[in-house]
């Protein structure tokens, strides 16, 4: 899957992120090919979200850029992003609560016109979460949180991106789901759509991606194949409880 | 361990002793209510429902402008204390247009004027309203909650201005082109120019509910009164979502000035700190941020005064405002969220 020549999907060149006066990345480069599963793992605080929240417009960096398919991104608004093909499960969910599942699912596809396609891809999305087909009447915030993840991946998945962000899809789930959804990541990206992952959970990370960069304090602090990495001592010992 | 277990017990128990002694208070409060209900419907029936048909027009002006204050804390969580002063200005555009078209008096021209003029009004209210958020509120969304509110109090001082330019200091008679006659129903009066508010009203919360739960506008409003950041994740244009509800608002406040004015007939470039008061309070009474919330509030707010100022056993009109606080004040005690407000942990 990683093709070194072609141009990358994504791209991050000396990108620097504040909250205020403090800085939550520091410089960070980066490219995300087409079709590859690139992870960003890192411990809390290392800037992870904030990457991911960057790429998709909701921060704007203080210096460098985003690129998506060769055209820079790191100006433009939030609504336009999703527009050229970024989806994101953001962390903690944020589903949208006292909203139905249906609506949610439908709020996923808000930009698409294609009516046929988009009940196509609803089809699909309850084929890999047969648990939303059942509560797909609930209000999505009574459900548990397991079934909240599922619905935010779901959700971004209905925009039918070419870049999907997860941010910590696996927090909080109990080991099954957690598989079930490290698995249907690999599908997803069997269907064609680039993922760029962001966990705390290193090790099922490095099993699923092709490539891997380790953030630290808002620096890039390694890069490589994924299964490089998992056998890197240090990334071992930091990260995997080596 | 056996020592601490009462410790443990009583604070439970107090706690329960509470929550029994509040839903007592909260029944007795409601009995007393009903009581008073029952006595003045039994001596005075007639005179009962003559004073709720009058409460009931008032209410659903309150609804009208409650749903503007209601729409706008939904989703950006501001107070906008100027939203008064827009319904007032909708009465003053709705007064000088009608006039200034010569039309004055009860004729089928005149009703279509006011078709005509109500669309107009309402059209100018939500101009000024989405004027008012771009220029005034949408800088501050980020700042401190405080910013936008006393920006929103200095807005209201700025559209009372234009009123007192626009209209004079004193109170002015206008005149209506609605029918003035009425028709009675078992010995009570109904005004058919009640009925025309009715009406209007009743439509435009039909539309307004149309558009809320059925259109994709409307589902990009919930989302973003729900989660803004998800709802940009989503690719909505939040900024546009949020002048497009400050429009609605507006537009609603725009339909309340123009039935105030013809209907009451005074209007004054003050009208609106009291008016959006009481509909602030009704909003607040239904439970802020609930749409059907506002429209109850303002229905029984306006209710209760009517029946207030009417009843022969009451209070009477001097404790207009002192009853409708009183009330907001004893549901503030035992239901804080409002009539019809959530209380569900939402941000999980």
């Amino acid at each position: 899957m990683t093709s070194s020549n072609g141009q990358p999907l994504l791209a991050l060149d000396d990108v620097h992120v504040y909250y205020g006066n403090i800085a939550a990345v520091k410089g960070l480069t980066m490219t995300v090919m087409p079709g590859e599963i690139v992870t960003l793992i890192g411990s809390n605080g290392a800037g992870k979200s904030t990457t991911l929240r960057t790429i998709s417009g909701l921060l704007r960096p203080r210096q460098g850029h985003v690129t998506f398919e060769g055209k820079r991104i790191d100006r433009t608004a939030a609504d336009e992003i999703v527009r050229r093909g970024i989806a994101q499960s953001p962390e903690g969910r944020r589903i949208f609560p006292r909203m139905t599942v249906s609506e949610n699912l439908d709020l996923g596809a808000f930009l698409r016109k294609d009516r046929d396609r988009i009940a196509a891809d609803r089809e699909r999305v309850l084929e890999l979460f047969p648990r939303l087909r059942e509560r797909i009447t609930q209000k999505a915030g009574t459900m548990s949180g397991g079934e909240q993840q599922m619905l935010a991946v779901a959700r971004a998945l209905m925009a039918k991106p070419k870049l999907l962000l997860l941010d910590e899809p696996s927090m909080g789930l109990a080991p099954v789901l957690v598989d079930l959804i490290f698995e249907t990541i690999s599908t997803i990206r069997e269907g064609g759509t680039t993922v760029l992952l962001v966990e705390q959970n290193a090790l099922a990370a490095l099993r699923v991606a092709d490539r891997a960069y380790v953030l630290e304090s808002g620096l890039l602090n390694l890069e490589g194949s994924a299964r490089e990495l998992a056998r890197d001592p240090e990334v071992v010992r930091a990260y995997l409880g080596g | 361990m056996t020592s601490s277990a009462p410790a443990v017990r009583s604070p439970q128990l107090a706690v329960r002793a509470r929550a029994v002694a509040g839903r007592a208070a909260a029944i007795l409060v409601l009995a007393v209510g009903a009581v008073w209900l029952a006595v003045n419907l039994f001596h005075a029936p007639t005179q009962f429902f003559q004073s709720a048909v009058y409460g009931l027009r008032n209410g659903v002006l309150y609804a009208l402008i409650a749903l503007g204050y209601t729409l706008v804390y939904g989703i950006i969580e501001l107070i906008n204390f100027a939203h008064g002063d827009l319904f007032m200005l909708g009465t003053l555009f709705s007064a000088f247009t009608l006039t200034g078209l010569g039309l004055t008096v009860s004729s089928p021209k005149g009703w279509l004027g006011f078709v005509l003029v109500l669309v107009l009004a309402m059209i100018f209210c939500a101009s000024i309203n989405v004027t008012i958020e771009f220029l005034a509120y949408r800088r501050l969304r980020r700042a401190p909650k405080l910013a936008p509110l006393i920006t929103a109090v200095g807005m209201s001082f700025i559209l009372q201005f234009v009123g007192l330019r626009w209209n004079g200091s004193t109170p002015r008679l206008w005149p209506s082109v609605l029918p003035a006659g009425h028709f009675q129903i078992g010995g009570v009066n109904i005004d058919y120019n009640i009925l025309v508010v009715i009406t209007v009203t009743a439509g435009l919360l039909a539309l307004m509910t149309w558009i809320v739960t059925s259109t994709r506008t409307g589902k990009a409003m919930r989302a973003t009164a729900q989660d803004q950041d998800a709802a940009r994740l989503m690719g909505i244009n939040v900024n546009r979502i949020i002048s497009f509800t400050f429009a609605m608002g507006g537009a609603l406040a725009g339909a309340a000035g123009i039935l105030y004015q013809q209907t009451v007939g005074t209007t004054r470039y003050n009208a609106g700190f009291q008016l959006g008061l009481i509909a602030f309070t009704a909003a607040v009474l239904g439970g802020i941020g609930n749409l059907a919330g506002a429209v109850l509030g303002g229905v029984l707010i306006g209710v209760i005064q009517g029946l207030n100022d009417g009843l022969p056993y009451a209070f009477g009109q001097e404790w207009s405002q002192s009853v409708v606080f009183a009330i907001l004040i004893m549901l503030m005690v035992f239901k804080p969220t409002g009539l019809l407000g959530q209380n569900i942990g939402e941000k999980v």
